[in-house]
């Protein structure tokens, strides 16, 4: 981490397995830094807040919301998006799972729900319904009133333990 | 967001000189999920953000006979997420589960929790029953300040320019001992406590020999209700000394209307979940 | 669950395949407006009103100016003047002068977070920082915030020269009285004093809702590019770009032949990405600078400066004889229309009794200017406060009179031919149908078991609207089709028609490729809401289709040199022509697709409609709730959603309709409200206060699709999306009663009201 005369640093992190130098605000959230700075704009800013996780990334291999981390903070850390969650093989089967359980409707919210549960079978493989509702219950859908998504989160689940 | 710095503490000394150099206006970073927000929208006047999350005493966390220390940047999954935790202090476990989303607790720490000195912060009545104590690092050195004693308003506490919470002590509980908390929100999640509660019960058979109760989100501060722990301590355990619990409670609460609760509701609340949490204790301090 | 007695066999109409722009969705590529990036381009930000009702008296902007980085600042000062009229915004209308001051204050602010000016700078912080530097002088004024005061002779007035339109025949307003009360409407059918003298029961109950907001994720966002030739390009998130090319060319005064207007991906609507807020400030911010410039709202300002729906109060009076016979209803609605005119009360008013046969009644609506955001659509905008007002009387008349709630509904039932609130026959309906399939089904005919448990039921109804779509489709050699959308897909829709074309020409799904694009580069198409795009856009799909079909069979007559009379294009989409010397003459459609180029070219068509026959929907809920009698805690146990759906296209998202509207609805019934304090400043803008379901507050939700098919369209198509919310905030009001024996009269029924009933009064 350099700081540059002004207000800026330049941040050594690795993004999506890659390791990426960039030039950020010091007053740059994680969120900002990936949108406006490095141009991965899959994570989205619904509240700013952290009140609706539509800006969900994995930071160190845990679930935060990116609009609650600083920019600066990532200096040395792995952060994984919700680009980095597709293999060069094709869709993660979480990613399928949303697609064939029509479980997003305008898509907004849907990169955040797809990192979060990812995030939820990686730590729990076999998740009940109540606790896949309790694990999500930090990301707003306000379109489908979750009963596609937690079936397509179940749905995942069964097809990652086969 | 408003200008700020950014620097990242790798030691306590560290950390205290950035602080002091840095004066009223230097915060410390931990989890973030407080000061980040209020940064952002200008609720606190901050210039400058301390990291601690690079000094191992601060993120360190030990299960030791005399008690449990947490260090002050360890995230909320790290404590509830602990079999030992979940077993010997359960009023933490439930406390810290359930602050925020998934996501917030991948960051959020209970230092942060207690030095927010929010009216309602969900973990304070936890550290309050559990008789925590927190190490605080300042330019004079090291002291300690019990949890009862570390918020003095709503968003003010005890610490000095250049000092901060390095860590949180909770000392091992005697036998027979249970630990409860609850809140009341109105969603099943993602809300600020309407009104919240712990409970500390000591048993010898069904006689409680030590009893701590404490309330949130009824008073400018986190409550020690001494009336309703009065009300329980040297006798056995029954549905009357319950309701006096209970009712002593109710009493002590000074809530203020506001969007989020009414007087008479969080009044009521606090009955209602002073009870629950003291039968929950009970059931556990028997086990 | 689909309960279908008898439909015509499809192919692809009724499947469930994955959508065109999932894969987009589920990787995070899919570009919503909020992802737009311009080469060079600014971040602007909006600077709001701290006060519910003030006079401007002065703006100094020279500070905010002299920032470095900052490269334009504007105000009111800086958009054209506009004359009063009446703009066609899809669902609802708007003055461009109220749009426009909407857009930025000039005189007075109306409301807190009213928008004052704007700054564009070179990076998003200096742009907030600029915002603090922006001088304004205020004159505050008495603000008044509630329906009812706002009635009031003495009244703080929010527009000099408002006075209230009367609509009622035979009634006249007062032309020199200063009001907030914007209109008056009545629609009126029998003789309601007949009815209620011969009516044996009579109740009568006032009923309170509170506003609600769409909640979408996706904040209000626009990036603008004005060339220097006066050609305006503007990205949006929008449910319809025409729309927004009208209402940006009505308040820059700017032909709509010089405005492009690019939708992109919209992170949810509900009927508030209709109305212009950023665009044209992004767009003169651009002028000034001579950059693109893009903005975007932060969620407070979301919620102070957006959305929402009315609050309302409303008094319904109905009677009835002994038998269940409704002979009499009146309701009177009041509706907030927030700073400027324009609930939609009317709509309440048409909805209000909708499912009722009732030969005398009538309704009265007012619409009441208040120091609030101005209103926008809400899915399904008015019915649900106005029904729900109905449905909850329904249920005390049912309660009274000892018959069953669905029993009751049934004898008055709405039907093909009975007359709907204008006098008007109602089409081919599937009212009936839903009510006795929420009769018959086996969640109403189970036993509810436990302590403080209820349960409710409750109808709704909704219009569906028509209004205009356009498309092209383009047979490409290989025979798969393009199709150019001029609708914005907020759930689907780009498969729902794409299925739509797929099943007119007997291709498959993946041989459709839909696109939505500009409205440069397709036909007027209106806004996707009023639950009319899968129906309209169906509509244009169908005829595309039998264009194509028209065209390919024609071009095989001549291929094989036949008259146009003995070739027929199959349902499979086979082309067969005469056979000939024994042999059968067909070709497949990617066949002949293959010989279009050297035999004429290739085939493109394009279709408008604009179709008047929307096919009403109605809805029928069930619900089962826990009440903690501690806490005032409610919880959601089961929950059923029935509905006539015409025909489920893609069943999957018709379900996910009816869930998401059932969500809105839940939340609207129990936790969410706006909380203003006595000056008229909004205290909960935020997520974390405005309280929207999260997933642990939800049940699964069943759904029952009836699908009565809608003769008006080829395929049968009604809208899905609205009428779902309507239903559930009775609903679950009417099972609280069942629960623990209390009638509410308010929205939302939060624990904090609960207790209150249960708790001794102080």
């Amino acid at each position: 981490m350099t700081t540059t005369s002004s207000n800026r640093i330049v941040i050594n992190t690795t993004i999506n397995g890659e390791p990426i130098e960039f030039l950020a605000d010091m007053r740059d959230s994680l969120l900002e830094a990936l949108r406006e700075r490095i141009g991965l704009r899959g994570a989205k800013e619904g509240c700013n807040n952290g009140n609706c996780g539509a800006c969900s990334v994995m930071l160190n291999g845990r679930l935060v919301n990116s609009c609650c981390v600083m920019a600066a903070e990532i200096e040395g850390a792995e952060v994984t998006t919700i680009e980095g969650v597709a293999s060069a093989e094709g869709l993660h089967p979480v990613q399928q799972a949303f697609l064939e359980e029509a479980a997003l409707q305008c898509g907004i919210c849907t990169p955040g729900f797809i990192v979060a549960t990812k995030a939820l079978l990686d730590e729990h493989p076999h998740p009940t319904e109540e606790e896949a509702r309790f694990w999500l219950a930090g990301n707003l859908c306000r379109c489908t009133g979750y009963d596609k998504i937690i079936r397509a989160v179940l749905s995942a689940a069964d097809t990652m333990a086969k | 967001m408003q200008a700020l710095k950014y620097a990242r503490a790798a030691s306590v000394d560290e950390a205290v000189k950035m602080l002091r150099e840095g004066g009223p206006t230097a915060r410390v970073l931990a989890g973030g999920t407080d000061v980040i927000v209020q940064a952002r929208e200008r609720r606190r006047q901050i210039e400058l953000f301390v990291d601690i999350k690079h000094i191992d005493e601060v993120m360190s966390m030990r299960m030791e006979p005399r008690g449990l220390t947490i260090g002050a940047g360890v995230p909320l999954y790290k404590i509830y997420g602990d079999a030992q935790i979940a077993r010997h202090y359960a009023a933490l476990a439930e406390s810290t589960r359930v602050i925020g989303g998934t996501a917030i607790q991948g960051r959020a720490t209970i230092g942060g929790n207690l030095a927010n000195a929010s009216p309602a912060a969900d973990s304070i009545p936890a550290l309050f029953v559990l008789g925590a104590v927190a190490t605080v690092a300042g330019p004079n050195g090291r002291r300690e300040v019990p949890a009862t004693q570390f918020c003095t308003g709503p968003g003010v506490n005890v610490l000095l320019t250049g000092e901060f919470i390095v860590s949180i002590f909770f000392p091992a509980l005697p036998a027979h001992t249970g630990t409860a908390w609850e809140r009341f929100i109105p969603r099943n999640e993602m809300d600020i406590a309407v009104t919240n509660a712990a409970a500390m019960l000591t048993m010898n058979g069904e006689t409680v020999t030590e009893a701590r109760i404490a309330l949130g989100a009824v008073a400018p501060r986190t409550l020690y209700v001494e009336a309703a722990a009065a009300a329980l301590a040297g006798k056995p355990l029954t549905d009357a000394s319950i309701a006096a619990a209970a009712v002593a409670a109710r009493d002590a609460a000074t809530p203020i209307d506001d969007m989020r609760g009414s007087i008479k509701q969080r009044k009521h609340l606090s009955g209602v979940l002073v009870e629950r949490t003291i039968r929950r204790a009970a059931e556990r301090a028997r086990a | 669950m689909v309960a279908t007695p008898e439909k015509p066999t499809y192919k692809v109409i009724g499947t469930r395949p994955i959508r065109p722009d999932g894969v987009d969705k589920v990787t995070g590529r899919a570009e919503f407006g909020i992802d737009t990036r311009l080469d060079g381009m600014l971040y602007g930000a909006v600077l709001r009103s701290p006060h519910a009702h003030a006079r401007i008296k002065r703006i100094d902007t020279s500070k905010a100016q002299a920032l470095p980085g900052v490269k334009a600042v504007v105000t009111s000062a800086d958009f054209p003047d506009v004359e009063s009229g009446t703009l066609d915004l899809g669902e609802g209308s708007a003055n461009p002068k109220w749009l426009v001051d909407n857009v930025l204050a000039s005189d007075k602010v109306l409301y807190h977070g009213h928008a004052v000016a704007a700054v564009a700078a070179t990076d998003p912080h200096v742009a907030e920082d600029a915002l603090a530097l922006i001088e304004v002088e205020y004159e505050p004024l008495p603000a008044v915030l509630d329906v009812r005061e706002a009635m009031l002779d003495g009244a703080p007035i929010l527009h000099d020269d408002l006075r209230t339109a009367e609509r009622a025949e035979g009634m006249h307003a007062d032309a020199t009285k200063r009001t907030n009360v914007a209109s008056h409407l009545q629609l009126k059918k029998g003789d309601l004093e007949v009815g209620f003298a011969a009516a044996e029961v009579v109740i009568e109950r006032e009923y309170e809702t509170s506003m609600f907001h769409q909640g979408y994720i996706e904040p209000q966002n626009a990036s603008a590019f004005w060339n220097k030739d006066d050609e305006l390009t503007v990205w949006t998130s929008t449910q319809g770009a025409f729309s927004v090319r009208d209402q940006i060319s009505a308040v820059l005064r700017l032909p709509v032949s010089q405005i492009k207007v690019v939708p992109m991906e919209i992170g949810g609507g509900f009927g508030g990405k209709i109305s212009i807020y950023l665009e044209p400030v992004a767009a003169v911010l651009s002028k000034k600078s001579g950059r693109p410039v893009k903005m975007w709202m932060s969620r407070d300002a979301v919620f102070q400066g957006t959305g929402p729906t009315s609050a309302t109060y409303s008094r319904v009076r109905i009677g009835a004889k002994r038998d269940g016979t409704i002979v009499a209803a009146h309701a009177y609605l009041a509706f907030e229309a927030g700073a400027y005119p324009g609930s939609p009360v009317g709509a309440g008013a048409q909805c209000a009794f909708a499912p009722y046969d009732i030969a005398n009644q009538v309704v009265d609506g007012y619409d009441v200017v208040v120091n609030g955001p101005k209103t926008s659509a809400y899915r399904a905008p008015g019915a649900p406060a106005a029904e729900y007002a109905v449905e909850a009387t329904i249920n005390e008349l049912a309660e009274q009179l000892g018959i069953d709630p669905m029993e009751l509904r049934l004898k008055n039932a709405s039907r093909e031919g009975s007359a709907n609130a204008v006098g008007a026959p109602w089409p081919k309906i599937g009212a009936q149908e839903v009510m006795l399939a929420v009769k018959n089904h086996p969640h109403y005919l189970s036993e509810l078991h436990g302590k403080d448990t209820g349960r409710g039921v409750a109808l709704g109804f909704w219009f569906n609207g028509g209004m205009e779509s356009s498309s092209t489709a383009t047979i490409n050699a290989d025979g798969t089709v393009m199709l150019i959308l001029g609708s914005t897909d907020i759930g689907g829709t780009r498969a729902s028609l794409a299925m739509q074309l797929a099943e007119t020409l007997g291709l498959t799904m993946d041989e459709i490729k839909p696109h939505v694009v500009d409205t440069d580069s397709v036909g007027y198409t209106g806004v996707t809401g009023g639950s009319r795009t899968t129906f309209a856009g169906g509509w244009v799909a169908y005829e595309l289709g039998m264009e194509i079909r028209r065209q390919m069979v024609e071009r095989a007559a001549q291929i094989w040199g036949v008259p146009v009379g003995q070739v027929a294009y199959g349902e499979d989409g086979v082309i067969v022509g005469p056979v000939e010397a024994g042999n059968e003459r067909h070709m497949r459609f990617a066949e002949l697709a293959g010989k279009l180029a050297a035999t004429g070219g290739m085939i493109s068509v394009s279709s408008t409609q604009r179709k008047n026959t929307a096919g009403p929907a109605f809805a029928g809920h069930i619900v089962d709730l826990h009440v903690d009698r501690e806490t005032g805690k409610v919880s959601i146990l089961r929950y059923t959603a029935v509905q006539d759906v015409g025909t489920a296209i893609h069943p999957s998202y018709v379900e996910g309709q009816i869930q998401g509207g059932v969500a809105q609805g839940i939340g609207m019934a129990l936790n969410e409200e706006y909380v203003y304090d006595a000056e008229g400043r909004l205290r909960n803008a935020s997520f974390l206060d405005y309280r929207m379901p999260v997933a642990n507050d939800l049940p699964m939700i069943e759904t029952v699709l009836v699908e009565v098919p809608n003769p008006g369209h080829p395929y049968g198509v009604r809208g899905v999306g609205e009428v779902p919310i309507v239903p559930p905030q009775a609903a679950i009001r009417n099972a609280l009663k069942d629960a623990i024996g209390v009638n509410f009269y308010r929205t939302p029924v939060s624990p904090r009201v609960i207790l209150d009933a249960l708790l001794p009064a102080d």
